[in-house]
Formats: C-alpha cells, sequence, structure tokens
C-alpha cells in the first residue's frame, strides 16, 4: 500500500506542523507516507471563485504527482472534496466545452476514488479508531461544512476523538453552522462573513473549551483569527495535531499543547 | 424603500449595513431558526423523503425538457375548460395584459393573493399607473404593503418585521387603505390577526376583480393549484367575478399523478406541515361557481433563456418553498432586502442573475453572496445543487462566456471590477503550476515574516479588520521534508 499525503497549499505554506503530525501519525499507525514534491494546490480557490479554466492545470498536476500511489491522504475536508466532486465536473465541462476533455477525464478517474481526507481514511481504510493519541484537554469540535456536507464525515471525527485519552469533548451549540470563511467569500462579503465568525466564535466561548477542532486549517485560519483578536484563551488545533500527540510527546518537551507551537505561536 | 428593488447597492454593501441592524438580526435569527427546526422533524417523520425528493426533482427535470409540449397542452386544456390563455415574453408585456383585462372589466380595484410571479414583474406599480389599485390579502404581504416596504422572504414577506413593528404600521396606516385598526389594538398574535381579517374582509367581498399566482398547473387538465395557510386564497379565487392568474412558465407539470409528489414535498419544506391548509384548485370556469371569467397569463421573463443553460437550468425545479432560505446562514446575517430582487436568499443568489441577467451590479454581486456552505443545496426538496449554480455563475460573472437573451445566443464579457483579481488568480496560478516558483514565495514569506503588518492595507484589509491574521512559519512544509527526509524517492 503506497500512501501519499497531499498536505494542500495552506498547510504547507501557513501549517507546516499539521503535515507533520499527519507524518508522525501514520507512521506510528505503521503506515510509510510519502511526499511527492510535484503536488501543489487542488486548485479550489481559484474554482469557486469563477476561474474554472485554471484549475485544470491543477488537475492534470494533482494526477501527476500522485498517480503511483494507492492512497492520497489529506488534512483537509474542503480539499477532498474539491477533488472528489469538482474534478469530474472540470472534465465534463472541458468536454462540454468542445475542448478535448479526456485527459481530465482520467485525471479524475484516477484521483477520485484515491483520495481519502484524514479521518476517513483512519477510520475506513485503517479501521481504527484508537490511534493511541494522549491530549489531556478540554476541545470542543467544529465540523465544517464540506466536511459534513459534501463528504458526509459524519461521526468519524468525534469517533477519533472520543478515543483520545485525557481528552474531553465538549459540545459546539449549533455546531453544524457554516463559521463563515468560505474561501475569498471571507473578503468579498467580509461583514456577513464576521457576522457568522462572531456568533461561532461565541459558541466555541460557551463551551469553555481550551482549543477548538476541525477537519480543516482554512476554518480555524477565520476562526482562530477572530478569536485571538478578541483575545480568547481558546485556540484552534487541527485533528491531525491532537491525533498525533501521545504522552510522550506531551512529557518530553511541549509544555503548552500542540497548536499553540510553531506555525500558530 | 418605496415599492421597488431598483437602483439598489451591490450586496456586500447592502449586507454590511443590515448586518449591523441588532434588532433585524434577532428577528430573522429568531424566525429562520424556528422553522428550520420544526422542517427538520417534519421531513423526518418520512422514510421516503429522499425518494419523494428524487421524484420531485425527476419530474421537474423531464417536464423542462419537454417544456413547450407540456404548455401547449395546458393551453389546450384551459381552453376547453372555459379559460383564456395569455402568452407574455418579459414582466412588461404581463403587466400590460393584465392592466388591460381589468380596465375591460371597469373595475378599478382588485384583490391579490400572494404571487412572487407578479412580485417579480413588479405588477402592483403598473396598475397603480393604470390607476388601478391592488390590495395585498395575504397577512405578511398586507404588513409590506401597508408599511410601504418591500418583501423579505419568499414565504414571510414579513420576516423582518416583530410584533410591535406591526401593531406601529396596522395602527398608522390601516385606515388609509380602508378600515381602521381597532381601537387600543395591541401587539398580541390573536388581535393582530383579528384587526387584519376585519380590514380585509371588506375587500374581499367588494372585490370584483382577483389576481393570483399559481404553484403548479396540471398540463392534462388544465388545474390551476394555490398552495396558502390563511383562507385569503380561498377567499381571491372564489369571490370575484374574473380571475386573473400570472403564473410562470416552469409551473406546470403533466398529471395530477405528478402533483401528488409536491403536495408531499412543499408544505413540510416550506412550512413544517404534513399537509396544507388551504390547497384551492380549479379548472377554467364553472357556470354559478366562482369567478365567471378566468384569465391565464403565461409568463417567461428570462426563463426559457435560464433553460438553455444546463448548469442554471436545475433553478427552474424550484418550487418557491423557502427551506432554502431558511437554513441560509448569509440570509440569516444580510436578511432578504439585500438581494434587491422578489427572490432572496439562495435561490434567488441563483435565480435573479439568470432571470435578469449580470449586467447591473447588483446582479453580478449576487452568485458570491455565499459561503458555499451547501446547506441550501441539503434542505432542497426538488435537490436543486444551489452551490453548484453559484459557482457557475461567478465562472459567467468574471470571465464572461455564452448565454442566451431573449431567445438568442450571445457571448457575455467578463464583468467589471474583477481584473485585479483575474490578475492574482492567474499568477497564483502560475506559481501552484511551477512549485520552484511557490517555494521561492514561501522562503521569502518565511524570512521576512518578523516585517508581516499585524494589519493588512488596501483589500486585505477586509481580512484583517476582524481577524488576525496567521503568522507564516519559519519554514514551510515542503522545506521540512526536503531537509529532514532528503528528495521523495522516484520524483
Amino acid at each position: 500500500m503506497r500512501v501519499a499525503l497531499f498536505v494542500t497549499c495552506i498547510n504547507d505554506t501557513l501549517h507546516p506542523d499539521t503535515g507533520r503530525a499527519v507524518i508522525t501519525l501514520l507512521e506510528r499507525l505503521g503506515v510509510e507516507v510519502g511526499f511527492p514534491e510535484e503536488q501543489s494546490c487542488c486548485g479550489q480557490p481559484q474554482y469557486n471563485t469563477g476561474y474554472r479554466h485554471l484549475t485544470e492545470p491543477l488537475v492534470r498536476r494533482f494526477d501527476r504527482a500522485f498517480r503511483d500511489y494507492d492512497y492520497v491522504v489529506t488534512p483537509s475536508g474542503s480539499c477532498a472534496a474539491m477533488v472528489r466532486d469538482n474534478y469530474p465536473r472540470i472534465a465534463e465541462r472541458a468536454a462540454a466545452e468542445g475542448r478535448d476533455g479526456r485527459d481530465l477525464a482520467d485525471a479524475a478517474a484516477s484521483a477520485v476514488p484515491k483520495t481519502y481526507e484524514l479521518t476517513e481514511f483512519l477510520v475506513d481504510v485503517l479501521k481504527v479508531t484508537d490511534v493511541g493519541a494522549y491530549y489531556p484537554h478540554t476541545v470542543t469540535y467544529h465540523p465544517t461544512c464540506h466536511g459534513l456536507r459534501m463528504l458526509r464525515l459524519g461521526d468519524r471525527p468525534r469517533r477519533l476523538l472520543e478515543h483520545v485519552k485525557g481528552l474531553e469533548l465538549r459540545e459546539l451549540p449549533g455546531a453544524e453552522e457554516c463559521c463563515g470563511f468560505g474561501g475569498t467569500f471571507a473578503v468579498k462579503n467580509a461583514a456577513v462573513s464576521a457576522a457568522m465568525g462572531a456568533d461561532k466564535v461565541r459558541a466555541v466561548r460557551e463551551t469553555g473549551a481550551e482549543a477548538v477542532c476541525t477537519v480543516d486549517n482554512s476554518c480555524l485560519l477565520h476562526i482562530g483569527g477572530m478569536l485571538r483578536r478578541e483575545g480568547a484563551a481558546a485556540r484552534p488545533v487541527h485533528i491531525a495535531e491532537i491525533l498525533a500527540a501521545t504522552e510522550a510527546t506531551t512529557k518530553a518537551g511541549a509544555r503548552e499543547p500542540a497548536g499553540t507551537e510553531g506555525s500558530r505561536r | 424603500m418605496s415599492g421597488t428593488y431598483l437602483g439598489m447597492p451591490a450586496f456586500p454593501a447592502a449586507a454590511a449595513s443590515s448586518t449591523q441592524d441588532a434588532r433585524l438580526r434577532a428577528n430573522l435569527r429568531y424566525a429562520t431558526h424556528t422553522i428550520r427546526d420544526k422542517r427538520a422533524k417534519a421531513v423526518a417523520e418520512l422514510d421516503d423523503w429522499a425518494r419523494l425528493r428524487a421524484a420531485g426533482a425527476a419530474v421537474k427535470d423531464r417536464t423542462l425538457r419537454h417544456l413547450d409540449h407540456y404548455l401547449e397542452q395546458l393551453e389546450e386544456s384551459v381552453a376547453a375548460a372555459g379559460g383564456q390563455v395569455h402568452w407574455a415574453a418579459d414582466a412588461a408585456e404581463a403587466n400590460a395584459i393584465v392592466a388591460r383585462l381589468v380596465r375591460e372589466t371597469g373595475e378599478r380595484e382588485v384583490v391579490k393573493v400572494k404571487s412572487m410571479a407578479t412580485q417579480e414583474t413588479g405588477l402592483n406599480r403598473a396598475l397603480a399607473e393604470a390607476g388601478i389599485t391592488a390590495y395585498e390579502t395575504d397577512l405578511a404581504e398586507l404588513i409590506v404593503q401597508l408599511g410601504d416596504d418591500l418583501p423579505s422572504h419568499i414565504l414571510v414577506p414579513a420576516i423582518h418585521r416583530n410584533r410591535g413593528e406591526i401593531r406601529d404600521i396596522f395602527r398608522e396606516r390601516m385606515g388609509r387603505w380602508g378600515r381602521p385598526a381597532p381601537e387600543g389594538l395591541s401587539d398580541a398574535p390573536g388581535e393582530l390577526a383579528e384587526a387584519a381579517r376585519l380590514h380585509l374582509r371588506e375587500k374581499f367581498l367588494d372585490a370584483k376583480v382577483g389576481i393570483s399566482g399559481a404553484n403548479f398547473m396540471v398540463a392534462e387538465t388544465g388545474t390551476l393549484v394555490v398552495v396558502e395557510s390563511e383562507g385569503n386564497g380561498r377567499m381571491c379565487l372564489t369571490l370575484p367575478e374574473t380571475l386573473i392568474s400570472v403564473v410562470g412558465i416552469e409551473k406546470v407539470v403533466p398529471t395530477w399523478q405528478d402533483l401528488e409528489i409536491f403536495l408531499q414535498l412543499l408544505p413540510r419544506s416550506s412550512t413544517a406541515e404534513r399537509m396544507n391548509p388551504y390547497t384551492s384548485m380549479w379548472t377554467g370556469t364553472t357556470d354559478g361557481d366562482g369567478p365567471r371569467t378566468f384569465h391565464l397569463v403565461l409568463l417567461d421573463n428570462g426563463r426559457t433563456d435560464t433553460l438553455a443553460d444546463t448548469v442554471g437550468r436545475q433553478a427552474l425545479r424550484c418550487i418557491r418553498c423557502s427551506a432554502c432560505l431558511n437554513v441560509c446562514p448569509v440570509y440569516e446575517r444580510a436578511g432578504g432586502h439585500a438581494y434587491g430582487s422578489a427572490y432572496p436568499g439562495p435561490i434567488g443568489a441563483i435565480l435573479t442573475p439568470q432571470l435578469r441577467g449580470t449586467a447591473s451590479e447588483l446582479d453580478a454581486s449576487l452568485p458570491y453572496a455565499s459561503s458555499l456552505c451547501g446547506a441550501c443545496y441539503e434542505v432542497c426538496p426538488v435537490a436543486i445543487d444551489i452551490p453548484e449554480v453559484l459557482v457557475h455563475l461567478r465562472e459567467r460573472v468574471v470571465q464572461g462566456g455564452k448565454v442566451t437573451r431573449r431567445g438568442v445566443k450571445t457571448v457575455l464579457k467578463p464583468a467589471k471590477g474583477h481584473a485585479a483579481e483575474r490578475a492574482a488568480m492567474r499568477a497564483a496560478g502560475f506559481a501552484f503550476d511551477h512549485p520552484g516558483v511557490l517555494r521561492a514565495g514561501q522562503r521569502l514569506a518565511g524570512r521576512t515574516r518578523r516585517l508581516h503588518p499585524r494589519r493588512l492595507p488596501g483589500p486585505g484589509h477586509a481580512w484583517s479588520d476582524t481577524r488576525d491574521l496567521p503568522p507564516v512559519p519559519a519554514e514551510s512544509f515542503r522545506d521540512w521534508w526536503r531537509r529532514t527526509r532528503g528528495e521523495e524517492r522516484g520524483k
């Protein structure tokens, strides 16, 4: 089983800790993970803003980068959803426009079945829910929209979190409501995005949890940015960083838990 | 607000002001959350909801594919049952037909049962210009009309008003339109409803002409169906001598058997009711029973053009239940008026730019009035993939492309105001397709990270006004990988 990490452009550039956490976690579970450097961005920001044609080279690039792998694992619900929902569509539209969409169709056919969001890969492929993690903190879980409604992750992330030793899960009121990030929506409709974010942040603070966790750093960029602007104690943490933490790593050096150091300071 | 959506600002500007209206936010939050929870319970009662939904979508798709056939069948059936059918290519033609038909009766007043199609065409204003007064009889439409306001929701047009505001409108305005509000009217729901009943009763009993829309038209028999919950529709449809119905051409269904699907989907999705309270159906005219004269005005107004778009056409399946509005986090914060159309919310964001085009700044901004969270698609009883159509229309705005306008295929130019974004997207596209360039950019950002400002200048302030910027790490993931693991083997 050849497994590759698709780290995503946001994690690569802004949250390398999340990528490192996926490597740590999967290697701890006995999986050898590759990182083909040809990978870059799934194309979602361009596609969702209306620049579908600009995503076509990225569809081909994704396929080239991961063609030799059996599984592509990504710590992002929305990037996984981009590949699975929109790559076939991009090929169909190219063909409908009278262009030869066969290479795009081939790329989509190859990419779609092997692309997994991290919690799907753990629960559905590796068939584990107890990954041996230790994270002695109160955590609330925000199910991101693309994880919830496009990938239908269901209770997979929750089942993984429930098996983390020391972790106390706090219910998030209105959990299924969008946080207001929405990619370029956050700047194109900044007022509405901020109003949605303010409600989400209030809900997070109401739980009293030390950390808010999601399967997507893009949503956390928005939620975390607002939490920090408000000077709130709750911090954003990607689920991979929680699942990668163990008693050894917690005792070894990290006076602070994952999510407070490195990329997020 | 003065009864027209013309000249309204683009969605982001309108929403920037409405999100600051604390009372509006509170009214909308309470109302939409109440109705969305009830809908979820009503839908969960049916084991076969997913199949009903698929059937509803399939029937609509099949009918739209053969729309010409079913419309001609409908015209024949309505004529055979004693009705007269008129075809209106656009809003102006529909309004002119209705004004002429009313004038021919010699009447100067009409009663209306709430109709989205006549909101879309701006019929009340056109009738006023022709010297005809139209009285809205739906409770919420009455509140909107008395308040010289605009509807902000498909099903609950006065959702932006609370009880206190409604009491004030009734007290101040009812007398100008007819029977005044009772002395000492309070904001108790029962008293408000009774004031409206008394006020409207006079209108129903005097009216010689009624104007309606329709939720469905059955092609095989020429039967029209109005689904409502107050009984005002039943009054408007049965008491007047002349009935004029203005209906969008996409409202046709082939048979009564098809209707059975939608009469289950619609009430549970819209009002969370198992069965709709007042379902009125009529077929042409019947001697001694109801209106003597029946006119059906079939409205196109951009629908045929919409049908020509293979991605966007699914918007024509819409049965106007408003479930998408009630779950939409953007609608909940921005309110319906920001959408500048009779069709607010997610469905409006895909319908308006197709019916009206994307030429105006407002219409071009509507496809972006969404975080693409997908809640609308999930609740839509006819499975309209609203996020898919939103993204499709964003593409039309920034790139232009082939569209059909008034039956003629044309090529749209990209909308103005996206040049900087287009350049940025192209530059990002180049970097993402050249990982060496991406790596160089990441390293530059990493080395200069101590110099990054806390708040961004220029357009970036839209982000940093309310959120802190993420700190850029010293080392990107790909640099860490190369440093610690070397080149990926075989790559």
